[in-house]
């Protein structure tokens, strides 16, 4: 038997899990959730997980790449003292399990061997194509004391203004090249014009320009828009992992060989303090003449 | 307090990555290293922990011998002293492997910790386990994808975590173990007189015994390119109509 953890924040990550864990061969799959009201504890979920890990006799239990999926699989991990694999793009039941995974946020991958049984892993997230929803979908559901773990204390809500860097449909970044906090303007100024959210590189955000929050990349936000205009940004790996989901890339670059371009849709050579003010003022002429 | 932070020691990538001959290492020939973003954080945070509340800070890696270069440049942001489990850099370490070498070395230390930071994964191998393991030997309770904390006057600890439309807070009595996120905070840069202290400051070495890895590492594979047709829209500012007639193609205007 084959166990998918329904963990479901994210109901596509959760489909993915499921369809990867049929992949994985002819072993029954069960998907199996935690009703926990008192809310969330990873180790009290953990604990669950592991015992019905036992009680079934799982050979592998797979976990969605969800914070919480690769958060609860590492707690089952550690009780039962068995290896997991996180963020998985493939797997072939055996002993030992074989098994692609991804590291450096996806801009390697790594072939790797899980010896221990059960096999434990997590799904990368878009590596494999979501079962579809079925109303005979069976979620079993098991218990946990709700006295038990670790658990949050308080939500503390927050309130964002303007387009969410992870939700937006356009995002116009910058980066080292912007020069200085007060050089967004320029980036401000197009992404007002086009609706987008404004990104920047870590280089930005770690010389106290932008905040965090801006910052695309593997330790900033993943963001998956239909257009990505990315300007004074040389492209390295830690930010094209958080901007490999993007349908088109527009790079504007002053340095030819920037390696964004390898990854580029559509090149622009030059200097983001010419081009982009260039860019809106094409914009506004061109909506002012329609 | 006692403030412990754990940081690996990773290559800093730049635009290409090309790997070694026997596919098992990136090539660093014209690598500079660094440690995982993350961890620059929680380096950051354990140094602001121990100016707010007193104490000691100590910085711990696993790695090569050459990995000292890392815990050199984390105690010269301010970071007491340093415990270096060194490595072969031949043979890579998983993550049960880590977790146990480091919990039997806070075993070993003369003093308990009150807070171990971890990053919440490596930049390099993102396994996104080794701090839980090491909460769970150690009986401690985890709390992970930190991005705020605070050290409260009854020896807990408020921990809050970015989550969709808010934090979620967790308070936990210390000891206690946390991984934390870049935006933790903004890590300062390290100055001339920190660099000079740091040579002079202690580090604890020991060579641990690397076991046979349960989760064991083949080969690497560089990702199929996206081999795309990149279509130049110009020089300069003359490039700007080029790239509009583009934006109202993608139906954005």
């Amino acid at each position: 038997m084959i166990l998918v953890f329904a963990e479901r924040s994210d109901e596509e990550l959760f489909r993915q899990a499921l369809a990867f864990a049929r992949s994985l061969g002819d072993d029954d799959v069960l998907a199996v959730g935690i009703d926990d009201p008192a809310g969330y504890s990873p180790d009290a979920w953990g604990t669950a997980l592991a015992g019905v890990t036992g009680d079934r006799r799982a050979s592998v239990v797979v976990g969605p790449g969800t914070e919480r999926g690769n958060e609860v699989l590492a707690h089952v991990a550690a009780m039962l003292d068995l290896p997991m694999a996180a963020n998985c793009t493939s797997a072939t039941s055996g002993d030992p399990l074989t098994l692609t995974r991804i590291r450096w946020g996806g801009s390697l991958l790594e072939e790797a061997q899980l010896h221990g049984s059960p096999g434990l892993l997590t799904v990368a997230p878009h590596a494999v194509a979501a079962d579809p929803a079925a109303e005979s979908d069976v979620v079993e559901l098991v218990s946990v004391a709700p006295d038990g773990g670790v658990r949050v204390s308080e939500r503390v809500e927050t309130t964002t203004a303007g387009v969410s860097l992870a939700d937006a449909d356009v995002v116009v970044s910058g980066g080292r090249g912007v020069g200085s906090a007060e050089g967004f303007a320029v980036i401000e100024e197009l992404a007002a014009l086009l609706g987008a959210a404004v990104g920047c590189s870590r280089a930005v955000t770690s010389a106290g320009w932008r905040p965090h929050t801006d910052q695309v990349g593997q330790t900033g936000t993943k963001i998956s828009p239909s257009l990505y205009i990315a300007c004074g940004i040389s492209g390295a790996t830690q930010h094209m992992a958080g901007c490999k989901g993007a349908k088109k890339l527009m790079a504007i670059n002053p340095d030819n060989e920037a390696s964004i371009f390898a990854s580029a849709d559509y090149a622009v050579i030059g200097d983001l303090h010419e081009v982009v003010p260039a860019i809106s003022a094409e914009i506004r002429k061109t909506r002012g003449g329609g | 307090m006692n403030v412990l932070v754990s940081v690996k020691r990773v290559p800093l990538t730049g635009g290409k990555i090309v790997l070694t001959d026997d596919e098992r290492a990136i090539s660093t020939r014209h690598l500079g290293f660094t440690v995982s973003p993350h961890e620059e954080c929680g380096v950051e945070e354990a140094v602001r922990l121990i100016e707010q509340h007193g104490g000691s800070s100590t910085v711990l890696t696993l790695g090569p011998p050459e990995a000292e270069e890392q815990l050199r440049d984390m105690m010269a942001l301010g970071i007491d002293r340093a415990v270096h489990l060194v490595t072969d850099a031949s043979d890579e370490w998983d993550p049960q492997a880590t977790a146990n070498a480091i919990v039997e070395a806070i075993r070993a230390e003369p003093d308990p910790y009150d807070l171990l930071l971890f990053g919440n994964e490596s930049a390099d191998a993102g396994n996104y386990q080794v701090a839980i393991r090491v909460a769970h030997k150690l009986g401690l309770p985890v709390v992970t994808g930190v991005k705020a904390i605070t050290v409260e006057s009854d020896q807990s600890v408020r921990l809050e975590q970015e989550v969709p439309g808010g934090r979620d807070v967790y308070v936990v009595p210390m000891p206690a173990v946390a991984t934390v996120k870049e935006g933790l905070n903004l890590p300062r840069y390290p100055s001339v007189p920190g660099r000079l202290r740091a040579k002079r400051k202690p580090v604890a070495s020991s060579t641990p015994a690397r076991p046979q890895p349960q989760l064991e590492m083949v080969r690497l594979v560089l990702p199929p390119g996206a081999g795309k047709e990149t279509e130049v829209l110009g020089n300069g500012a003359d490039a700007a109509p080029a790239v509009v007639k583009v934006l109202d193609e993608l139906g954005l205007l």
